[in-house]
């Protein structure tokens, strides 16, 4: 589907950087005239993609991540998050629910979460190189718009 | 990433407000933390009627501080839960676990 809009944002791995790139999704969302709980399920999704790049894939330094959004035709938020960092060696175990390489910060529940907020979730990798999470939501058209 | 606190003999009454995510779990962890052992609490109430946002950095808070309560044979309720936070914690079923009011 053609794509009608785009914008794509590149930060360091700061843990202060998920606020921002949760609020610019929902900025950028905005145009599609979402509703407050459609709002409210693509920066949940949007801030579980960053924090898990910001968390795992750059342990011990920081690293770039980019934050791809994109407007497809008939209404279809499509969020790219890619990382460069350490990969992930097994994408099904790290989707499971409450598995997680983190510490006591974490739940686990991540893909989950992005998983049951989204329409679609791709998450591809490989050791060393690096994760790209492809996330696609389609915002209801609403009558009298 | 505030946390208000009220006591009242051994119920502790926590407010958690603002926007909890990874960038500002681990300071509400140590802050509930201390709380709780400051307070030596039979029951823990917590108010999340301030918080505007939260994801899966707000699933490990509750677990952490629900345990800890659970450690020292206290209890645990989470009332005002927003539609947002209630929406991550229901996708993680944590109603199954802790009582929300």
């Amino acid at each position: 589907m053609k794509i009608e809009n785009q914008v794509a944002l590149e930060f360091p791995s700061r843990s202060a950087n998920e606020g921002f790139a949760r609020t610019a999704a929902a900025c950028f969302a905005a145009q599609l005239d979402p509703t407050l709980e459609e709002v409210n399920d693509i920066k949940t999704a949007v801030s579980e993609a960053v924090t898990n790049a910001i968390v795992h894939a750059y342990p011990d330094t920081l690293g770039k991540i980019l934050l791809k959004l994109r407007i497809r035709e008939g209404g279809t938020l499509e969020i790219v998050v890619k990382d460069w960092g350490v990969g992930i060696a097994d994408v099904e175990q790290a989707r499971t629910p409450l598995f997680t390489t983190g510490n006591e910060e974490r739940s686990g529940m991540g893909f989950t979460i992005m998983e049951s907020f989204m329409d679609t979730l791709k998450v591809r990798s490989a050791p060393g190189r690096g994760v790209v999470v492809t996330m696609a939501r389609k915002i209801s058209r609403r009558a009298g718009r | 990433m505030p946390v208000t606190c009220k006591e009242d003999k051994r119920h502790l009454m926590a407010q958690v407000a603002g926007e909890l995510d990874h960038h500002g779990a681990r300071s509400v962890m140590e802050e509930l933390d201390r709380r709780i052992d400051q307070a030596r609490p039979r029951e823990l109430t917590l108010d999340l009627s301030g918080l505007t946002f939260t994801d899966s950095s707000g699933i490990a808070v509750l677990l952490r501080t629900y345990r800890r309560m659970a450690q020292s044979q206290g209890s645990m309720r989470v009332v005002n839960t927003p539609a947002q936070a209630g929406k991550v914690f229901k996708a993680a079923g944590l109603e199954r676990i802790i009582r929300f009011e």
